[in-house]
Order: structure tokens, then C-alpha cells, then sequence
């Protein structure tokens, strides 16, 4: 059964930034784009285990910091070497300023 | 050339290390469907994990490689080049005839000049083995070296509960590609988790005693240890060129291209030595991972017909406890030093040119807590931008913030 979790507020992230989540043991990084649209995917990339919310996100992509792997963040896609597998993306939305993630 | 007609189809590669193998891939990602042969004495596997864990971690498969059509002659070495004829000669007697050669040799691991007790080196899995194999609580470590693989094999000892001691020569750690800031920064963290680090005094002699080794420094004094390390740089594999008579000189020297003195060979990665058009085209050997790759899918494309140069900024990493570093750049092209102070302590290092442009950026800290600020100060010294130092200095100024306004671009 999946369920809703209110993750964070909306203006807890920046704009074209990404802050972590961590539920039930589990890490998730949150996105807002530069046009506020809010995202979710795993939190860890997916070449090492390395948290993807250190990372830098410029317009729709996410850069892994260890080793510079890129995803789209709006469809979890690898974008080539280092990073060979894409990232799972969770479903959002956002309702009274509060931003949430459905989760399996 | 007849020879030439009937060999059309193949492009092989020499080495199946970081580059070569991104060469391999980035042939199909770029279309091409004639053959690629990769030649390898050892199998495709990540060096980085060497210093930091000792994982023994694959590039990729075997099954990655057939899938995308890509012949991996495993433990093959190659023993010549016939330019002429454009055939790869095998150890085993195998020729394999080209239409494209491209050198992914790499490096090896520099020796000491002297003898009298084993030292450990380490590039290969091979010896990161023989060395982990010796690593136990208690042990006394000696890492002759504080370049930056001797520093993360010294955290490595350090967390598995050796005594480790650094040798270094210089006056201070990773001289050759960290600024002294940055390098002091990580200097204090070793020093915080208990490796006793000795800069300024060189090695003059090792002896094996009854219960280690003797090392004598050129202070005057001696060091015991049951384990000693030398990590004193890398050595550019160029031994199959300079028997081509391709020309080489401290790496291979290859044109922005990444070809080189021998009609349809290339060479790419720690082998070469190449004309960075960043840097006023100065000859560059670089000793990174991403690097390596990055010239290995140029030097593809470069095979395949692109004449557009290579230009990506040079960028390396490095794990020691629990800090990562992170260079973008070239820090010797930096003529004057800026440091930006972040909230938590951080400090952003920033290399300019007598020009005013970027050239280099460097920071370590906890975590990846440096990779943001590194990577903008990439984008910035990709675009060749000039910023403000006043600005560049201000914690208060996202970096990001910097590279959008109109002065960097
Ligand atoms: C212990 C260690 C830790 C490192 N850590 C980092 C790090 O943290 N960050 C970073 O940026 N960089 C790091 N590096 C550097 C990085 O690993 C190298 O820059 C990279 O491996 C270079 O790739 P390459 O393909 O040019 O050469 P290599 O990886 O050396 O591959 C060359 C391959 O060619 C093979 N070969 C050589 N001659 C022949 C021949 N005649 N025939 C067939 N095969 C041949 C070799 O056996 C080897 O497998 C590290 C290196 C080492 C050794
Ligand atoms: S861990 Fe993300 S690119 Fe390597």
C-alpha cells in the first residue's frame, strides 16, 4: 500500500536546489526546480552509495558529488558514465505549502 | 596502402584501464559498428577503491563488454606497434590489424632508488593485496611519500589501528597538485587521527633488522616499521610507443586531438601527455580518474572523425579519513590565491591567473561537503571567467550566483 508523507515544507528548499529526506530508514532527496516544480528520487546515487543531496543541481539535473555522475531528476534517468543505472523517482505534490512523497 | 584497405573495420585499444574502456564504450555510443578489440593484461577494474577500501571493483563485466560488441582479449599484453603495416603485435604472437590504435597503457608505480628491505608499491590490485594482507591493529606503517595515494593508504592503515608514519620529502603534503592551504587542511586532519606525518626529510636508506625494517632519514634519524609503503608518483607507461618510435617525453605526447606522432595511433589517460587548450595549450599529464576517461571518449571521438578539441577541466578527488578533497583546474597556473570562508568553517581555495581568470579551485573538508562550491568553480574555470575577488571571497555570495551574473560569463 503506498502512502502520502509530508516531507517538508515548500520553501525549505531553495530554488533549483535539493535537501534530504530520510523515512523509515530509508534516504530520498527532494527537488525544486527553477520553476518550482518539486521532485523526489532515491537518495543515494546509484555508481557508489553516496547521498545525492550534497550535490549540485543545475535546471533539471542533479550531479552525483563523489564522482560528477548526472541524473535528469524529473525522470530519475542516468546520464552516462560514471552512472550506467538510473535513479528511482517517487511521485509529489504539494498542498498548503507543504511538499509530499508517495512511498511503496 | 593495401595493408590498410583490408584491416579497415577494426579500431583496437591497448589497455583496459579507465580509459580504454570508456574508449570502447563511447565507439558504439558514437555509432560506430566496425569492430573494437580491447587488449588487456588485466581485467577491467576501478584503481580509485584501491587506497581507500581495497574493494575489488569491476569497470564493468565481461557480459557489459560482449553485449556492446566489444572483443576483450583478457590478459593479453600488447608487444608492439607495426605503424607501417598498422598492426598491434601481441605478446603471444597474435597480430591484430587496425584502422585506428589508441594507447590506454596508463602508469606504473614509481620505485625507490634503493634496495634493502621490500617496499610496497601500490597501482594494481595485485598489490594492494600483497599490502592489506599485511595491515593489522598495531602494526607500524611507514608511507614514504605524502602525494595523495601514500595520504589515503595512510588513513586506510590508520583506521584499521596501524601506527602510520608519512615520509615526505617536500616541506609539505601533495606538493604538486594541492595548494599548501588546502594541503594543511588535510595535513591537520591526518595529524588529528593519530598519523605522525614527518615533512622536510628525505629517505636515505632502509635496512631490515630482526623485527622490520630500518628506514634512516636525511635528518639523521631512524624509523622501525613493520610495513613499508612508497607512494612517490607514477611512471607514464610509454614503453610500446618509444619502440614504435612514437614520440614521448614524460608521457606520450599527443596532439588536442589525442593523436600522436604515428598516423592512426592516439594514446589517452595517465599515458599521454596533452596540449591543454585551457592552459595555453601546455603539455598536461594528468594522473585522474575522470581525466582518464574523459580523454578516452575524446580520443574515440577523435578516431571517429571529431576535430573539435578536448578542453574539460582537469578534476581529481581524494578520500583521506573521513575528509574528501576535490581539485578543479590547474593549481600551479594559479598566480594569485583567494579563500572564501564558509559558515562551517570550510575553506574554498581559488587560483587565479595574472589575468584575473579562474584557473584553479580547490577545498577539502567532511564528506562531500566541498563538491557543490568545486563544481560551480569548474563551470567558472570552463568558461574561462574573470570573477570579482572581492565576491569570490564573500561566503554571503552563492558561487552560484557568481557564475550567472554577466561578468562570468
Ligand atoms: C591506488 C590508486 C588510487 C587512486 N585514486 C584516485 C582518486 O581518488 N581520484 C582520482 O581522480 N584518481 C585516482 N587514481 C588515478 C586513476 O585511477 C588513474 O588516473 C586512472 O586509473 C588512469 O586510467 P588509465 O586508463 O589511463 O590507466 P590505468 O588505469 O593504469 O589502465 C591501464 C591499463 O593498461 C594495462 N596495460 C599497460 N600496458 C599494457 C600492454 N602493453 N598491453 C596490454 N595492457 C597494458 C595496464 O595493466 C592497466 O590495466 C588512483 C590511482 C591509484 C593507483
Ligand atoms: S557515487 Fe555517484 S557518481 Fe560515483
Amino acid at each position: 500500500m503506498s502512502q502520502w508523507i509530508a516531507a517538508c515544507e515548500a520553501d525549505d528548499i531553495d530554488p533549483e536546489d535539493v535537501i534530504p529526506f530520510e523515512h523509515d530508514g530509508n534516504d530520498y532527496a527532494i527537488y525544486r526546480s527553477p520553476d518550482d516544480a518539486y521532485f523526489a528520487t532515491d537518495g543515494h546515487c546509484t555508481h557508489e552509495k553516496t547521498l545525492l543531496c550534497d550535490g549540485l543541481v543545475m535546471g533539471g539535473v542533479i550531479e552525483c558529488p563523489k564522482h560528477n555522475g548526472r541524473f535528469d531528476y524529473t525522470s530519475g534517468k542516468a546520464l552516462g558514465a560514471p552512472v550506467l543505472v538510473d535513479v528511482r523517482t517517487y511521485p509529489v505534490k504539494v498542498m498548503d505549502d507543504t511538499v509530499y512523497i508517495e512511498l511503496p | 596502402m593495401p595493408a590498410r584497405a583490408s584491416t579497415a573495420e577494426a579500431i583496437v585499444i591497448a589497455g583496459a584501464g579507465a580509459g580504454g574502456v570508456r574508449a570502447a564504450f563511447t565507439l558504439r555510443e558514437q555509432g560506430w559498428d566496425g569492430r573494437v578489440v580491447l587488449v588487456g593484461t588485466e581485467p577491467p577494474y576501478e584503481r580509485p577503491p584501491l587506497s581507500k577500501t581495497g574493494e575489488y571493483r569491476l569497470i564493468c563485466g565481461g557480459a557489459a563488454l560482449s553485449e556492446a560488441g566489444i572483443t576483450f582479449l583478457a590478459g593479453a599484453e600488447a608487444a608492439g606497434v607495426d605503424t607501417a603495416a598498422h598492426v598491434l603485435e601481441l605478446a603471444d604472437g597474435r597480430r591484430l590489424p587496425y584502422r585506428s590504435l589508441l594507447l590506454t597503457t596508463g602508469a606504473r608505480a614509481r620505485r625507490l632508488p634503493f634496495g634493502g628491505a621490500p617496499v610496497h608499491v601500490l597501482r594494481s590490485y595485485a598489490d594492494s593485496a600483497a599490502l592489506r594482507a599485511r595491515l593489522a591493529p598495531g602494526r607500524r606503517v611507514a608511507v614514504i611519500g605524502g602525494g595523495f595515494i601514500g595520504l589515503e593508504l595512510a588513513a586506510s592503515a590508520a583506521a584499521l589501528g596501524c601506527r602510520v608514519t608519512v615520509i615526505e620529502l617536500g616541506p609539505r603534503l601533495m606538493g604538486r597538485a594541492v595548494p599548501a592551504r588546502v594541503a594543511a587542511t588535510m595535513a591537520g586532519r591526518h595529524v588529528a587521527a593519530g598519523v605522525d606525518l614527518r615533512c622536510g626529510t628525505g629517505v636515505t636508506g632502509l635496512a631490515g633488522t630482526g623485527s622490520g625494517t630500518e628506514i634512516t632519514l636525511a635528518e639523521g634519524t631512524a624509523i622501525e616499521a613493520d610495513v613499508v609503503v612508497a607512494g612517490v608518483g607514477a611512471v607514464p607507461e610509454t614503453m610500446l610507443a618509444c619502440a614504435a618510435g612514437i614520440e614521448t617525453g614524460d608521457g606520450i605526447v599527443v596532439d588536442e586531438r589525442f593523436a600522436t606522432s604515428a598516423p592512426d595511433v592516439f594514446a589517452a589517460g595517465d599515458c599521454c601527455r596533452y596540449p591543454h587548450p585551457l592552459y595555453g595549450g601546455q603539455p598536461l599529464r594528468l594522473e585522474s580518474w575522470r581525466a582518464a576517461q574523459e580523454h578516452g571518449a575524446a580520443a574515440a571521438r577523435a578516431m571517429l572523425g571529431e576535430t573539435e578539441p578536448y578542453a574539460g577541466v582537469p578534476w581529481f578527488w581524494s578520500d583521506q579519513h573521513d575528509y574528501t578533497l576535490q581539485v578543479a583546474g590547474l593549481a600551479s597556473a594559479a598566480d594569485r590565491e583567494v579563500v572564501r570562508v564558509r559558515p562551517d568553517g570550510v575553506e574554498i581555495w581559488f587560483g587565479l591567473s595574472r589575468d584575473g581568470r579562474l584557473v584553479a579551485a580547490a577545498a577539502a573538508g567532511p564528506g562531500n561537503s566541498v563538491a557543490k562550491d568545486i563544481k560551480l568553480a569548474e563551470l567558472l574555470i570552463a568558461r574561462r571567467a574573470a570573477p570579482d575577488p572581492v565576491t569570490l571571497a564573500d561566503p554571503a555570495v552563492t558561487l552560484k550566483s557568481v557564475l550567472r551574473s554577466p561578468v562570468a560569463g
